[in-house]
């Protein structure tokens, strides 16, 4: 049953009002809570772990698969384990994400660890939003690993936001690509209160003529700390642009730890970092439209985080 | 109508002396009324027009809007009695696109359109720049016509422009001239615009000379501008267009 409460985390994570058209998977409380799937992209249960496999056709279009997660209950400690195999030439939407609802005092804990085996040619976008919500004092812990190998030409777009509720968060990304192959990762984070978020992401340029572009904007409140440890490695003749941009208020800490290696003469690897405050004059141009300095504040948060 | 009385505006400078940026100014603009005020770099005209928006407080004097005292407001609460400014050097927002800025000015949110006019108005190709972020993608020219186009998008009582010619081409200054005296004829705004450029102080019903944080000339257009040609030690710096 998708009651009231799951539809509204359905909403936050993956933009669902209902059961989506398509594929999709959705799992609630550790369990299978819905499942559909099509003529060019099948789910099936995995029999060695928990979790699913996911197998696009080559050649499939203009199809998505949601496999949102959500839990409801206090307690909860799971690790799920997705695959996705992405045939050749197959252009497709994933839409993950998992929401917690803790009203309870013990911890809820999704630890997602997706493997993405993307064909040649193939072109997907990943979209992947943690929220958490509820009014319990249990913990609300989400520690997703991606891992990703692009095949020849092979394009994935990745678009990782976390912008409330999660206490702890602890994200590690992993891409592989050959010859050719082009990754687009674009992370949102916000940390308020107490809590802790850290991102490791490392991307192996192996193939010649490959590039990566990482944009990761995050805001940090309060008291809360986040650490960024992106790692770009150029092994061929490629291209990577890496840039960690973040706002820092209250007594939040930020740290960016970057490592940019290249092991060939051709390869060409930019890292950019900046940490500060809202720009003052920022604040008085919207102040100037007649909005208070909170909601300036809050304009020129939503807009950084878009 | 704004009133400015007996206004001064100190700093500390070097060695615990006091820096006077603004001394003793007083100055009226009337309702509908287009007022220029002009004078050398650094003799205090931002710093006027940031005293009057409640960006710097005063040291000294009274500022009245509309009669009502609005020396001690802040930023948000003069914008919301009808000031507005310009930025000389605007700020830029990251992930914030221009549509969204103009509706932000504006109030609430813009039709296409509307957005489309305020940018053509300012010389810019509108339906190019709609869903553009105001990040570092954009130029200096851009940023500086784009913030043009929210003050007149908010259309507030009184409209203040601070140098709106700096870094903006020949092409889109002689639009942004047009702009101002479409503006002007309207009648429902006063505007004061900081400008060293001669069409702009052709379009001013008054011209305020400020100069050592001093007014030194408040008079009619047609008995200041004369006076003003061949004043200055260079007169490129006060006539031309080609920045």
């Amino acid at each position: 049953m998708i009651s009231k409460v799951d539809f509204e985390l359905l909403e936050q994570i993956a933009g669902l009002h209902e059961i989506p058209a398509g594929a999709y998977n959705i799992r609630k409380n550790s369990e299978g809570a819905g499942r559909q799937s099509t003529e060019n992209i099948v789910i099936t249960t995995k029999e060695d772990h928990p979790g699913i496999d996911i197998h696009i056709k080559p050649g499939t279009k203009n199809e998505s698969v949601h496999i949102p997660v959500i839990i409801t209950e206090a307690g909860i400690t799971e690790t799920v384990y997705n695959d996705f195999y992405v045939g050749e030439d197959a252009d497709v939407l994933i839409v993950a994400g998992c929401g917690i609802h803790n009203a309870g005092d013990e911890k809820s804990e999704h630890d997602g660890i997706h493997r993405f085996f993307i064909g040649k040619n193939a072109h997907v976008k990943y979209v992947e939003k943690h929220y958490g919500e509820g009014d319990g004092r249990g913990e609300r812990v989400m520690n997703p690993t991606t891992i990703l190998e692009l095949e020849e030409n092979a394009v994935c777009e990745l678009e990782m936001v976390q912008i409330k509720g999660v206490d702890s968060t602890v994200r590690s990304t992993t891409a592989n690509l050959a010859r050719g192959a082009k990754i687009i990762v674009t992370e949102r984070l916000m940390t308020h209160g107490n809590q802790m978020a850290r991102s490791d992401m490392e991307v192996n340029l192996n193939g010649e003529g490959s590039s990566a572009q990482i944009v990761s904007r995050s805001v940090g409140r309060d008291q809360s700390e986040q650490i960024f440890n992106p790692r770009a490695v150029g092994n061929e003749a490629c291209a990577a642009h890496v840039q960690c941009d973040s706002i820092i208020m209250d007594k939040a800490r930020i740290r960016s730890i970057p490592e940019i290696a290249a092991n060939h003469a051709q390869a060409q690897i930019v890292h950019e970092a900046a940490i500060g405050r809202i720009n003052n004059d920022q604040l008085v141009k919207l102040m100037s439209f007649g909005m208070d300095e909170q909601e300036a504040e809050e304009v020129i948060i939503q807009g950084f985080l878009r | 109508m704004l009133e400015i009385k007996n206004l001064s505006f100190r700093v500390d400078g070097d060695a615990g002396r006091e820096l006077e940026i603004i001394d003793n100014v007083s100055l009226r603009v009337d309702d509908g009324e287009f007022v220029v005020v002009t004078g050398p770099n650094g003799g205090g005209k931002s710093t006027l027009a940031r005293l009057i928006m409640g960006i710097e407080q005063p040291t000294e004097g009274v500022i009245l809007y509309n009669g009502q005292d609005i020396t001690h407001l802040n930023v948000t609460e003069r914008a919301r009695l009808g000031v507005g400014y310009a930025f000389q050097q605007p700020p830029r927002f990251k992930g914030l696109t221009v549509r969204k800025l103009l509706s932000l000015a504006h109030g609430s949110a813009l039709p296409e359109d509307v957005c489309c006019n305020y940018l053509t108005d300012v010389g810019l190709c509108s339906r190019d720049y709609l869903n553009r972020e105001l990040d570092s993608s954009l130029s200096g020219g851009e940023v500086k016509r784009i913030e043009i186009a929210t003050l007149m998008a908010r259309n507030p009582g009184l409209a203040i422009f601070d140098e709106p010619e700096a870094g903006i081409d020949l092409w889109s200054f002689a639009m942004l001239v047009d702009t101002f005296q479409k503006m002007h004829d309207r009648g429902e705004n006063s505007i004061m615009i900081i400008s060293h450029q001669e069409r702009i102080m052709m379009l001013a019903d008054r011209i305020v000379v400020v100069d050592h944080g001093h007014i030194r000339t408040d008079g009619t257009r047609e008995a200041v501008l004369p006076t003003l040609f061949g004043e200055f030690a260079c007169e490129c710096d006060f006539r031309g267009a080609a920045k």
